[in-house]
């Protein structure tokens, strides 16, 4: 446990944009993150895509979660990205994605820069191991 | 506890391999001073991706954020720094909220520092204050950043006065420090700001946790949020109370204050400087945050308090108190460091532990015998200098 606080601290953001209600996976998601000890920033539901690039500028995260279970996907998360490019933080943001998404989707939203796609039955571990693998280098 | 306090920043002298590991080797070599001189041209420039990062490194205590705080110094003094505090759920997440969009009505830019609690264990934590910023959505000119509670010792409260240096340098004109009053650490941190606002739900207790809770000495302004539950009215009567009780008490101990110059009580431990100006009375406002009631007249309170710091001097000496803080908090940081430094490059206290449990050596002679080169370095040159 000493290691890990001398170690940078890799801090998430676990975001639901749009309308959709449904945030139990969110949470245990955030909860799980934190038990990996990492710092979680969860946004609350409902969110514009503009507040989460807000947050997740201003939190300077290393890693954005987003989840979204309405559909609404192909919409709302190129939003996002344009928005972190906005404010040239999707370089070195990891950006993945949970939620149910459709094959055909996968590689459109892998295009806009999107690293990773957890649908269901992604096992935490394998979200763990993942992040901590790709979590960016910064400088 | 304590090999943790001494981690985070010791990656500055590159010795302790906890913090030299994969991600921090890379940044070695990559943060030269322009890197340094980058950021920061680019912070003064209201790059908000440029005060996030620089935000990042001070809480990482990254490589050459000694150098990125030392050059923000010359930009900072300009902003109003407010600590609120309070028990959890007390509402202040809620009110700072309110309190950040009132400021923005006024034409006034903010920055929020939010620290939530670090699990002891493995260093992880949910920060949640961000939730409850529903009014500045979308409004970029609120810079809200929460922070965890991850440095021990001197850690927490050095990231946080650095963080709001930062934030007071890209021009903040009032910056917010919120916290959960729980611990001598936070109650540190919060004793950094010009402006201390606790927050008292309703309920709290009856007077004898008045009485007890160290906290309420550091306030300068009291609010009675969720005021319109029912024990409210009891809570601001127990607070006033508590407050003419604490008057008393300081105008016996420091008479210098002339006794009520402008006919109030002196209630204000912090002004022990002997101004001859007037004495601030911490005031109680009473608040309905989630509706937004009562948030000018706490807005009006702390402005007043701003006027009273202002006119009376207390600023200048404030700003004195804490400088000479900051230094030697720095400097036992530091030291530490050197410590540490010591002990690895004595291969460790493993064999000097084995003793003491054998009972071979006490814990006492150990450090002296570790501390007697330094001590001796440094008197030697001392002496040198006499």
């Amino acid at each position: 446990m000493s290691a890990e606080q001398g170690q940078r601290q890799i801090r998430c953001l676990v975001a639901k944009v749009g309308l959709d209600g449904h945030d139990r996976g969110a949470h245990v998601i955030a909860r799980a993150l934190r038990d990996a000890g990492f710092e979680v920033i969860y946004s609350g539901l409902h969110r514009s895509p503009d507040e989460v690039v807000q947050a997740a500028v201003q939190e300077d995260v290393d890693v954005l979660g987003i989840s979204i279970l309405s559909g609404a996907h192909n919409t709302l998360v190129p939003k996002i990205l344009d928005g972190m490019a906005e404010y040239d933080a999707l370089d070195d943001t990891l950006v993945v994605v949970g939620g149910i998404i459709p094959d055909d989707d996968k590689d459109d939203l892998r295009e806009a820069g999107v690293a990773e796609i957890f649908g269901p039955g992604a096992s935490m571990d394998e979200m763990i191991a993942y992040i901590r693998d790709n979590a960016p280098e910064r400088r | 506890m304590n090999e943790e306090g001494t981690a985070p920043g010791a990656s500055d002298s590159g010795d302790d391999n906890d913090a030299a590991t994969d991600d921090n080797d890379a940044a070695t070599d990559d943060t030269p001073d322009s890197v340094t001189d980058e950021l920061i041209a680019d912070l003064l420039d209201g790059k908000h991706r440029a005060l996030a990062r620089t935000i990042t490194k001070i809480e990482n205590r990254a490589p050459g954020y000694r150098n990125l705080v030392s050059q923000l110094h010359a930009h900072t003094g300009h902003a109003d720094v407010i600590g609120i505090t309070g028990s959890p759920g007390a509402g202040k997440s809620t009110l700072v909220d309110k309190l950040a969009a009132t400021y923005r009505e006024q034409g006034l830019t903010v920055g929020v520092i939010a620290i939530d609690p670090a699990s002891p264990y493995t260093g992880g934590a949910v920060l949640g204050d961000r939730i409850r910023m529903a009014s500045n959505v979308g409004d970029m000119d609120v810079f809200f950043r929460s922070m965890s509670a991850r440095g021990t010792l001197g850690g927490l409260s050095t990231a946080t006065t650095d963080a709001v240096k930062a934030l007071d340098a890209f021009g903040k004109d009032k910056v917010i420090i919120e916290t959960v009053g729980a611990g001598q650490n936070e109650v540190d941190i919060v004793r950094t700001a010009d402006t201390v606002a606790v927050l008292v739900p309703p309920g709290s207790g009856d007077d004898v946790q008045m009485l007890k809770a160290g906290i309420l000495e550091i306030a300068d302004l009291f609010v009675v949020n969720k005021a319109d539950l029912e024990g409210a009215d009891r809570t601001v009567q127990e607070l006033r109370e508590m407050l003419q009780l604490r008057g008393g008490e300081s105008t016996k101990g420091a008479g210098h204050h002339g006794v009520g110059a402008a006919g109030r009580d002196p209630a204000d431990e912090s002004s022990e400087d002997g101004d001859d100006g007037e004495q601030w009375e911490p005031q109680i406002i009473e608040t309905v945050a989630d509706r937004g009631e009562g948030v000018a007249a706490l807005i009006d309170a702390l402005d007043d308090h701003r006027a009273y710091l202002e006119n009376s001097g207390e600023i200048d000496a404030k700003a004195r108190t804490r400088y000479a803080e900051e230094i030697r908090t720095l400097l036992r940081e530091d030291t530490r460091e050197l410590l540490a430094e010591e002990i690895d490059a004595r291969g460790g206290l493993d064999e000097r532990v084995d003793a003491v449990l054998a009972r071979e050596a006490d814990p006492y002679a150990v450090a002296d015998e570790i501390i007697a080169p330094l001590e001796d370095c440094v008197r030697e040159r001392r002496r040198d200098r006499e």
